[in-house]
């Protein structure tokens, strides 16, 4: 891996993050609303006074652009800034919901990957069978339905008239005091039905693309040699055709933890999960202007990380890449 | 499918394992359900619900009330008023301590009622407070520049919660002090964990001043912000209760459940008004004969019966009809379309004219559906009607703060006694553009002024309640507001629950006697 094109992805990443923080901050802006009237409506009413000193207190009162600034060298400082609601700093709060977000996130991601490779795999063995075409419907169902409603769903056939999980939440309250693999166990009752809901679109997804990245490679020369040596077919299909199959699929990962990540403040709200997706909806809301441009920026990070990732995994994986820049 | 079969039965492994393990410690947890996230855990500078209801777990308070309106000792072991009503002594029990263990001293009731007045959005709660002298550990006179009768009301856990000064004392500013999220009060519970937008939870104060309280042994208040979620988690047995329950679809489903129980006591105090605000700035809107025809128009029976499904009660006047002091001989406007069309002509409108209703976002049931209902009904008067939904609490209150706006929907609470939640909408003193719930309908009568103010000075209950009655016959003629429902607050709780919260603070209250059956 050259050194010289890590730092170049770097630095876009920082750019790109740079322009995160300037749009959104001037974006968020442009919404109508006071922020000061927000916190003075949560807090029961208010004299002008007391608007006035809300603005006063968080500068609100200055130029936009001034406030950018400020921001921004808060930001540089590694300071994210104090909410505008919880009157703590963002940093602290994010820092609560940043690990049930990646759970949720990766724990879907692992479900789609996992299980849609696995029908895609299934499916390709019979291009025209019935396997295949549930895989297909499945696919266009699982990508066209909303998240939300999956999860709504989901949420009355498991959670009421069947209610074998959790309804909402990451945690049973009275289950607080048990020790950690009880708790571990909980959090994974609690994980099933929000990590399969934002599982469903990109398991489809998965589904579709291993199974035509698998008919591809399933037709090559080699897999014919390999069945002529005697390989058998789970050897053949698991061993030697997915390999080379999964490198656009670990592709269509990276790029897509994006649009996971946005996928995640839906089913978070759905759920109640405590990640940065509720953060996120409620501070827009509320106007918390420091909390959803915090939000933003460490979920941009993220975004920006992980693309870096799959682009160095991929060069790992496929060694014609090594050496362009 | 191996691997599918491994994985369901992972996952049926964790759902057993979780639903096989006992739900409750010995003493009993109560779960508590709540679709609001509160700001911090301090009622001394914020207003509302969800701070209301664990603040008043955590923090004891001078007085609390009963479900008669009688005012009974609560830190405050007895109290007297002067003759000329302008001090109040209020004598403190002895064996009262904060959670960390240092005393309740009347030094920290002054320094909590002196932050209330200064820091809470409620003004007229202590504003005729001037300074509290402090005699003695256990002794708290409050000097008054004008006799006050709401001051008792204002003692209660949900406005008046007793602060330690030695925590909030120390010259931080106390609306964004960093105790608001770990309070340390005297009340009948110690707050144990709490994260922003989380849920909160509770333990019981063994030092609690009050012999064998409180009887529960932990309280969680947790945050699940969809109501269908809610109610699902209460039919399930995942939360014990849930207060401020509004939608006559979940009271419905809540009554047909054999477990719940459902009540609509404990919620005299909130008094929550729903109405339709009129901007009487607007050329169309300051003619009383339009307000008048509108109101004529307006079905209060059609909206509690049909739309609420009979679970809200008509509302006729600015005092919740379950206070005191409201007056029944308030005019009613019962509905009447020809009185209405003959208004409308009166008043130079009888080709009619087009109105924007707004309305605060919020349970579409109150706001949106009634404010749809108005737009068929009004246009039987010849007005249209145009229904502007705002996106976000934010835009609304930009729009109505702003006086932005002809007709707005809207809810506002009574907060027990018309000093602290009624006279704020009619004063002329407090039409003040830029700050939503103040009088956004710049309505102005003199002769409102000084019943208000004379009544806020009254000591007499019947001679305020006579000034009151003489208010609500002039705004209920001029009707700056049209007040349609008292928004149908309900309780639903597991029926194995005792002494469920119906006082007329509701769950706003300490719930020391609270208890489970078995």
């Amino acid at each position: 891996m050259n050194a010289s094109y890590l730092m170049k992805r770097l630095g876009y990443g920082l750019l790109l993050m740079l322009g995160v923080v300037v749009l959104n901050f001037l974006l968020i802006r442009l919404a109508p609303g006071d922020p000061a009237v927000v916190i003075a409506g949560e807090m029961g009413g208010a004299t002008e006074e007391m608007l006035e000193s809300i603005r006063e207190e968080y500068g609100l009162n200055k130029p936009v652009l001034t406030q950018l600034g400020i921001y921004v060298g808060n930001i540089l400082q590694g300071n994210l800034g104090e909410s505008f609601f919880f009157n703590q700093p963002v940093s602290k709060l994010i820092g609560e919901r940043i690990f049930p977000t990646i759970l949720l996130v990766l724990s879907a991601l692992i479900t789609a990957i996992v299980l849609g490779v696995f029908f895609g795999v299934l499916a390709s063995r019979k291009p025209n069978g019935v396997l295949s075409a549930a895989v297909a419907v499945f696919s266009s169902i699982g990508y066209a339905v909303p998240v939300f409603w999956t999860g709504i769903m989901l949420i009355i056939l498991f959670a009421s008239v069947f209610p074998i999980f959790p309804v909402e939440g990451m945690m049973s309250v009275k289950l607080r005091d048990a020790n950690i693999f009880i708790r571990s166990l909980d959090v994974l009752h609690h994980l099933v039905l929000p990590a399969f809901t934002l599982s469903v679109i990109y398991l489809a997804q998965y589904a579709r693309l291993s199974r035509a990245s698998m008919l591809e490679v399933l037709g090559s020369d080699y897999i014919r040699t390999a069945r002529a040596k005697g390989a058998s077919e789970r050897t053949v299909l698991f061993k030697h055709a997915l390999r080379n199959a999964a490198l656009p699929i670990l592709t269509v990962a990276g790029l897509q933890f994006g649009s996971l990540i946005s996928g995640a403040l839906l089913v978070e709200t759905v759920f109640n999960w405590p990640g940065m997706g509720t953060l996120a909806f409620e501070s827009i809301l509320r106007r918390d202007y420091p909390t959803i441009m915090g939000v933003l920026l460490i979920a941009s990070g993220i975004v920006v990380v992980a693309n870096l990732l799959t682009d160095m995994s991929y060069r790992i994986a496929d060694p014609r890449l090594r050496g362009e820049s | 499918m191996k691997l599918m079969s491994r994985l369901l039965g992972a996952a049926a492994f964790a759902a057993f394992s979780v639903s096989s393990i006992p739900a409750f410690a010995d003493g009993g947890t109560l779960v508590i359900a709540s679709t609001q996230t509160p700001r911090h855990l301090n009622g001394a500078v914020q207003s509302g619900i969800a701070t209301a209801i664990p603040s008043t777990q955590i923090f004891a308070s001078p007085i609390r009330y009963d479900e008669n309106w009688e005012p009974q000792p609560y830190l405050a072991k007895s109290w007297e008023i002067s003759d000329d009503g302008l001090s109040v002594t209020l004598n403190l029990v002895d064996n009262a301590t904060f959670h960390d263990g240092k005393p309740v001293t009347s030094e920290d009731v002054a320094f909590s009622i002196m932050t209330t007045k200064e820091n809470h959005p409620f003004k007229s709660m202590f504003a005729p407070v001037e300074s509290i002298e402090t005699p003695d550990a256990h002794t708290a006179v409050i000097k008054l520049s004008k006799p006050h009768p709401a001051l008792l009301l204002a003692l209660s856990p949900a406005l008046a919660p007793v602060l330690p000064k030695h925590v909030y004392g120390d010259g931080q500013d106390v609306k964004s002090h960093p105790a608001n999220s770990a309070p340390v009060g005297s009340g009948p519970f110690i707050l144990e964990e709490f994260a922003a937008g989380g849920d909160a939870v509770l333990k019981k104060n063994p030092n609690f001043f009050i012999d064998g309280r409180p009887m529960l042994d932990e309280i969680i208040i947790r945050i699940i912000k969809d109501e269908s979620a809610l109610l699902i988690a209460l039919e399930n047995g995942e939360a014990d209760l849930y207060p401020f329950m509004a939608g006559s679809q979940a009271i419905r489903r809540m009554e047909k459940n054999e477990r719940i129980g459902v009540t609509s006591e404990g919620y005299a105090g909130v008094g929550p008004v729903n109405w339709l605000a009129f901007n009487t700035n607007s050329p169309k809107l300051s003619d009383v004969r339009v307000r008048q025809a509108i109101s004529y128009a307006v079905d209060r029976a059609f909206i509690t019966k049909a739309l609420h499904r009979g679970v809200s009660q008509p509302q006729r006047g600015p005092i919740i009809e379950s206070s005191p002091f409201f007056d029944a001989s308030i005019p009613s406007y019962d509905v009447d379309l020809d009185k209405a069309k003959a208004l409308m002509a009166d008043a130079g409108f009888a080709e009619g004219m087009d109105l924007t209703v707004d309305y605060i976002p919020g349970p579409k049931e109150q706001q949106q559906s009634l404010a749809e209902y108005m737009k068929s009904q009004l246009k039987k008067i010849g007005i249209n009607v145009t229904v502007r939904a705002a996106p976000d609490f934010p835009t609304w209150a930009g729009r109505v703060g702003g006086h932005d706006f002809e007709l707005s929907m809207d809810v506002v609470f009574n907060w027990g006694d018309p000093v602290i939640g009624v006279h704020r909408t009619y004063l002329s003193e407090n039409i003040r553009k830029g700050v939503i719930w103040s009088n956004t309908q710049s309505y102005a009568n003199d002769k409102v002024d000084d019943l208000l103010n004379a009544a806020a000075v009254e000591m007499d209950p019947a001679k305020r309640k006579a000034l009151y009655g003489e208010f609500q016959q002039i705004v209920g003629a001029e009707l700056p507001v049209y007040w349609i429902n008292a928004l149908p607050y309900h309780t639903a709780y597991d029926k194995k629950l005792q002494n469920v919260p119906t006082g007329i603070w509701g769950t706003m209250h300490p719930m020391d006697t609270v208890h489970w059956s078995e």
